[in-house]
């Protein structure tokens, strides 16, 4: 089958294309960009035309929660890749804490096992750093890595014992792979609910302290310049974070960032009527943090744009904040959030597809993230007009925690194609 | 007047003329509780549940006391001897409430919010009885009854705020009212005790407690938790003692007709010396009476009555 994408706005960061473009796709392989590209002889090429969309590689999530196996009652991998193609991502990286927690070749084998049988979205499993993730054993890097997984991370938690983090990441290293960090101190964060502010000295509810996070950054940013290996720190959300990643940065430290778009978006002023679906963690921070991590995702300290989709059945969260689950689904709010920023100025498209598509895929080392000839047809066709509401029963995923349920965005996928096929349409 | 709304779930919503006029209806009550026949049929009929997720003596026999005077039925709920201990989450346990058609569910939990979760889905009015350490309105409203009625106002008096702020809701409820009613206040306790950002509040923070005692209109200390010294906040009782307790010597500080206030129940000793808590100062048990008239006004306005 052939397609012509005919008319758009073609954008792809790997080759510094920004400008109107068709693109032709055979056998799920890119095989010819440029102008006006002729339809061709053959009978049974489909054109679509794309006129005032954007073209752009097939977006990448590279830190989601498909819950599968053991919480299928949040989500299945089923529906997080319907999700996935929904919100425009052809590519997912998911976190291991599932239970049993992804820590062996089995579970990462039936993570890509039950991908390939769903056939929506790529999906690359992250495995554990430690056993269990109890940060006190070394998984099996190699074997891991040999059954299909991609980066190594205990998300969720922090490896307290510092050495063993030094290993990990040394370790890690000799494989090529990257280790996913997620920076918090429990013993600074210990008991804590919510950012530890103005806010929460409002409500009462404990708090969490900024530097829960920042301390534990500046650990790892240490261990990275000490072992010369490459470390990757998740979901950034305060100033003092951002910070110190880009002092890094300039001293020349392996380090990559990502953040989540409820942390450009939301501060913890979203929790005032204790809304559960605002409870996220690392928690929603002050205004100054959301305006720090804008500024981070501006001059290219922050590298990617990552959900954190972390979705939750209602009996997760209708409960008291105290004991709600913490986490909000992601995957089909996080490219129109995304895009408020090219509308505020922040990001040109260019640059916010870049963190959405290239940069995840250089850092897990995926062939993916690129409109090149011969490239594998993951493509994402954006309207970036397309008016839409969010609706919280209207969403794939089986997690409906959105706090941004209600919300009136600009820009949304209409097209999402996987290998050349294509998973999602609203065209 | 008539109070416009379902719930009292904290101070904050509560606009100037609300707390007036619950004050003005808790004064008008007063009087039932020193008759011969303490009771009125004003909510005949009517019944009220006190659903207690935390130990409470004192605000829960309040609140009894105050719906039978009234001749409502009360029932008490404690969650040690109701279906949590089986697991029931909080709005299954509710909605079963709900079913049995109360007037008012009173609901005191360890949980900030989860009044306000309450509220949002029964048709009930809900009052809260204090929710973790996040708001105790109806303390604050007996607290300011009692303010009103020894010093006849409250604008522009001077308040200090002694203890752990941090995790006490009686302290964030009356931060709230008294600055709406135009009062100064002024908090301290040990540095770990004062939230960040307590500014916000438009509270004066004080490192030392003789700052937050001079020329006091009004001491109110907090109750410690004795819990606390375990978990590194201070450490020890013993130095709380010495530096931290309202006393003989510090409370001559504050000015010559200060009242003392407390909201129980007291560590003697510890937080407050025993001759300031039993002392010409001392208002402590005036707020447990003033509790019942406020407690009666509330279940009253909410129940539809006019002031």
């Amino acid at each position: 089958m052939t397609l012509l994408l005919k008319g758009g706005r073609l954008i792809d960061p790997s080759r510094d294309a920004d400008g109107d473009g068709d693109l032709l796709i055979e056998n799920g392989k890119i095989i010819k960009t440029g102008k006006d590209l002729p339809k061709g002889k053959k009978s049974d090429v489909e054109v679509l035309d794309v006129g005032g969309m954007w073209i752009v590689p097939g977006l990448i999530d590279m830190h989601t929660h498909l819950r599968e196996p053991g919480f299928e009652y949040k989500e299945t991998i089923a529906s997080g890749t319907e999700a996935a193609v929904a919100g425009g991502f052809s590519s997912i990286a998911c976190m291991p804490n599932t239970n049993p927690i992804n820590d062996s070749r089995s579970v990462t084998e039936f993570i890509c096992r039950k991908a390939r049988e769903c056939s929506l979205a790529n999906v690359y499993p992250i495995a554990a750093i430690t056993v269990k993730s109890e940060g006190s054993l070394l998984t099996e890097f190699w074997d891991l890595k040999d059954s299909g997984a991609v980066g190594f991370s205990d998300d969720g938690r922090s490896v307290m014992n510092a050495s063993l983090m030094r290993r990990a990441l040394e370790y890690a290293s000799s494989l090529g792979m990257p280790v996913i960090v997620h920076c918090e101190d429990k013993n600074l964060s210990s008991g804590g609910v919510m950012h530890e502010g103005g806010v929460s000295t409002e409500l009462g509810l404990a708090g969490i302290p900024a530097i829960a996070e920042d301390v534990m950054v500046a650990r790892d940013l240490l261990l990275a310049e000490f072992t010369g290996a490459a470390v990757h720190i998740a979901h950034v959300s305060t100033a003092g974070a951002v910070r110190l990643i880009r002092e890094a940065k300039n001293r020349g430290v392996r380090v990559t960032a990502e953040t989540a778009p409820h942390y450009f978006s939301l501060t913890d002023e979203a929790i005032l009527q204790f809304d559960t679906n605002a409870k996220v963690y690392p928690p929603l921070r002050g205004e100054k943090d959301r305006m720090a991590v804008r500024e981070g995702l501006a001059d290219g300290t922050l590298d990617v744009i990552a959900s954190d989709h972390a979705p939750h059945a209602r009996t997760d969260k209708e409960v008291e904040f105290d004991y709600a689950a913490s986490g909000l689904t992601g995957l089909e709010t996080s490219l129109a959030l995304s895009l408020r920023l090219v509308t505020e100025g922040v990001l040109s498209p260019s640059d916010l597809i870049k963190k959405m598509t290239l940069h995840p895929a250089h850092i897990l080392r995926i062939p993916k993230g690129s409109l090149a000839v011969g490239a594998d047809a993951d493509i994402t066709v954006i309207d970036p007009q397309k008016a839409w509401t969010v609706d919280r029963t209207l969403l794939r995923s089986r997690g409906k925690n959105s706090p941004f349920h209600g919300w009136t965005m600009k820009g949304k996928a209409v097209l999402t194609m996987v290998g050349g096929f294509i998973r999602y349409r609203d065209l | 007047m008539k109070l416009n709304r379902k719930d009292i779930l904290g101070i904050k919503e509560l606009s100037l003329e609300e707390i007036t006029l619950i004050l003005d209806t808790a004064d008008s009550f007063l009087e039932v509780s020193t008759r011969e026949i303490k009771k009125v049929p004003t909510l005949r009929g009517k019944s009220v549940i006190n659903l207690f997720y935390e130990a409470s003596t004192r605000t829960r026999t309040s609140f009894e006391i105050a719906a039978k005077r009234l001749s409502a039925d009360a029932i008490n709920i404690s969650a040690s001897t109701s279906s949590v201990v089986k697991g029931e989450t909080l709005i299954d346990t509710a909605k079963n409430l709900e079913a049995m058609n109360p007037d008012v569910i009173v609901i005191r939990h360890s949980a900030a919010g989860a009044p306000h979760l309450l509220a949002s889905l029964l048709r009930q009015s809900i009052i809260n009885a204090g929710d973790g350490a996040h708001e105790h309105p109806t303390q604050a409203l007996l607290d300011m009854m009692t303010i009103r009625s020894k010093k006849g106002r409250i604008a522009g008096l001077k308040i200090a705020i002694i203890g752990d702020i941090t995790h006490s809701r009686v302290a964030r409820s009356n931060i709230h009212g008294l600055t709406k009613m135009g009062a100064h206040i002024f908090v301290s306790g040990p540095a770990t005790m004062l939230p960040r950002e307590i500014e916000t509040l438009r509270v004066t923070p004080c490192i030392r407690i003789e700052e937050a005692l001079q020329d006091a209109d009004i001491i109110m200390m907090l109750r410690i938790q004795t819990e606390r010294e375990k978990q590194n906040v201070f450490p020890s009782l013993r130095e709380y003692a010495q530096y931290f307790s309202l006393n003989r010597k510090n409370i001559s500080l504050a000015r010559r007709d200060c009242i003392v206030m407390h909201p129980g129940p007291i560590n003697r000793g510890i937080e407050i010396s025993p001759e300031i808590a039993d002392g010409p100062h001392s208002v402590i048990l005036d707020q447990v009476t003033n509790g019942v008239a406020v407690r009666m006004a509330l279940l009253y306005l909410l129940t539809g009555g006019n002031s």
